[in-house]
């Protein structure tokens, strides 16, 4: 999650201060990210130290500063939202590895361990729709930040189910080397000589 | 809490011999009044067998099922048919709708079914097609209506009435992702306003509308999500750093 060009879509809106920014962030996002008003600032200062934003005094209220987006920040926050984000190469998964992991385990119940995650991933995802339902029907923020996690959520249990049939499938046979080639690995990237 | 559904140490069996097949196992199941409960499993694991001896429409090979304050075991053929129109609802995957009735007489027709006088049984449908924001749609045939409109059709005839249990298969499958969400918030907010609710389902977005999710596999309950949780540990102080 990008908070420095949340920030800056914020502004692209107008000039603001550092706490409206932070109430505003955390309502679009439907509390389901929360920013401590740290993070704002500490992301603010190095917005304005890259020419990204700069600072007024707005109203002149208590010394406090006012951002507001440069034309450099403007581009940059266009050039993001076009920027796919990072999936390859994809992410150690701490799951799939845990899984492959309880494989190689002498007595360990897989079925068990796969019914375990499965249940704590559909509890997380019951709180998440719980967020769902108890917001307003017109939030479409909050709906679209829930369904994010949501379907990523899914996604898990999907393999979970997948990993469930494919052990229980009997081990099928290696198939049977042709005739005439030795069933030894012998290293075939060997360029010909 | 009250209990509108149990199941004790419920099992099926079908067929005899080396073809025999145990659809269910010793299951037990208690719904609350107000509680939505989602069945999950693979295909094969006895879902639909739970959810057809759930709704009295089979018969479990040992046992019992208690509806309310009814135990179905002792119930003529006769009385387990009234206990189901007159308490049960069920929505299915296609909706079920009967394609010579509008919608408003779709509705109303377990009622009519059950001796209510067809004046009354259509005002109560027309009541509960309102509550689901259908009334435009009423006197609409089926094949005039959308996916959507016709679930909410049958949930609307699934809560018509004095119903106590609401059992859904697979009620989404036929819909998009942003009906077959309308359709889960209205099964829970029927739920929660007063019926016992089941969706038996192998989909996981749809099982987290639930307030307990109870896995079933082989035939038995082999887990089960905690129940209804308290307030929002996800928005506890979670702020990272």
């Amino acid at each position: 999650m990008s908070v420095s060009h949340a920030l800056l879509a914020l502004l692209s809106e107008g000039p603001k201060y550092g706490q409206r920014l932070q109430n505003e962030f955390e309502m679009r996002t439907g509390e389901v990210w929360p920013l401590n008003v740290g993070q704002v600032y500490t992301t603010l200062q190095r917005l304005e130290r890259d020419g990204l934003v700069e600072t007024d005094d707005g109203d002149g209220d208590r010394g406090r500063k006012r951002y507001r987006i440069t034309p450099v920040g403007a581009g940059e926050l266009a050039a993001w939202l076009r920027t796919p984000p990072e999936l390859v190469p994809p992410p150690r998964d701490e799951l799939v590895i845990k899984v492959l992991v309880a494989l190689q385990v002498p007595g360990t119940d897989i079925d068990e361990i796969l019914q375990a995650h499965r249940r704590h991933v559909i509890e997380i995802m019951q709180r998440y729709t719980r967020i769902k339902a108890g917001a307003a029907e017109g939030d479409v923020p909050l709906a679209l930040v829930a369904d994010a996690e949501l379907f990523r959520l899914e996604a898990i249990v999907r393999w979970l189910d997948a990993a469930d049939i494919r052990l229980k499938q009997p081990p099928t046979a290696a198939p049977a080397p042709p005739a005439g080639v030795s069933a030894e690995p012998t290293g075939t990237m060997e360029v010909s000589r | 809490m009250t209990s509108a559904l149990e199941l004790r140490r419920v099992s099926k069996i079908y067929g005899s011999g080396p073809t025999k097949v145990h659809a269910l196992a010793d299951v037990d199941l208690s719904v609350d009044v107000g509680e939505l409960v989602a069945v999950m499993g693979p295909s094969g694991c006895g879902k639909s067998t739970l959810l057809t001896i759930a709704g009295t429409l089979e018969e479990p090979t040992s046992g019992k099922v208690v509806i309310g304050e009814h135990d179905v075991g002792v119930l003529s053929r006769d009385g387990r048919a009234r206990l189901r129109r007159q308490s049960i609802g069920f929505v299915f995957q296609d909706f079920n709708l009967i394609p010579a009735l509008s919608a408003v007489e779709n509705v109303a027709l377990p009622l009519e079914l059950d001796g209510v006088r067809i004046k009354a049984a259509r005002a109560a449908a027309l009541e509960a097609l309102v509550r689901l924001d259908m009334a435009a749609q009423a006197d609409r045939f089926p094949d005039e209506l959308s996916g959507g409109e016709s679930q909410r059709v049958a949930i609307a005839r699934a809560v018509v009435g004095e119903r106590q249990l609401l059992l859904a298969d697979e009620p989404t499958g036929a819909l998009d992702s942003v009906n077959g969400e309308a359709v889960m918030r209205l099964l829970r907010a029927a739920s929660h306003d007063g019926v016992a609710g089941v969706v038996v389902t192998h989909d996981a977005h749809l099982a987290s509308w639930a307030d307990r999710v109870v896995f079933l596999r082989d035939g038995r309950v082999v887990d089960q999500t905690a129940p209804r949780p308290g307030p929002e540990s996800l928005l506890a102080p979670t702020a990272k750093p």
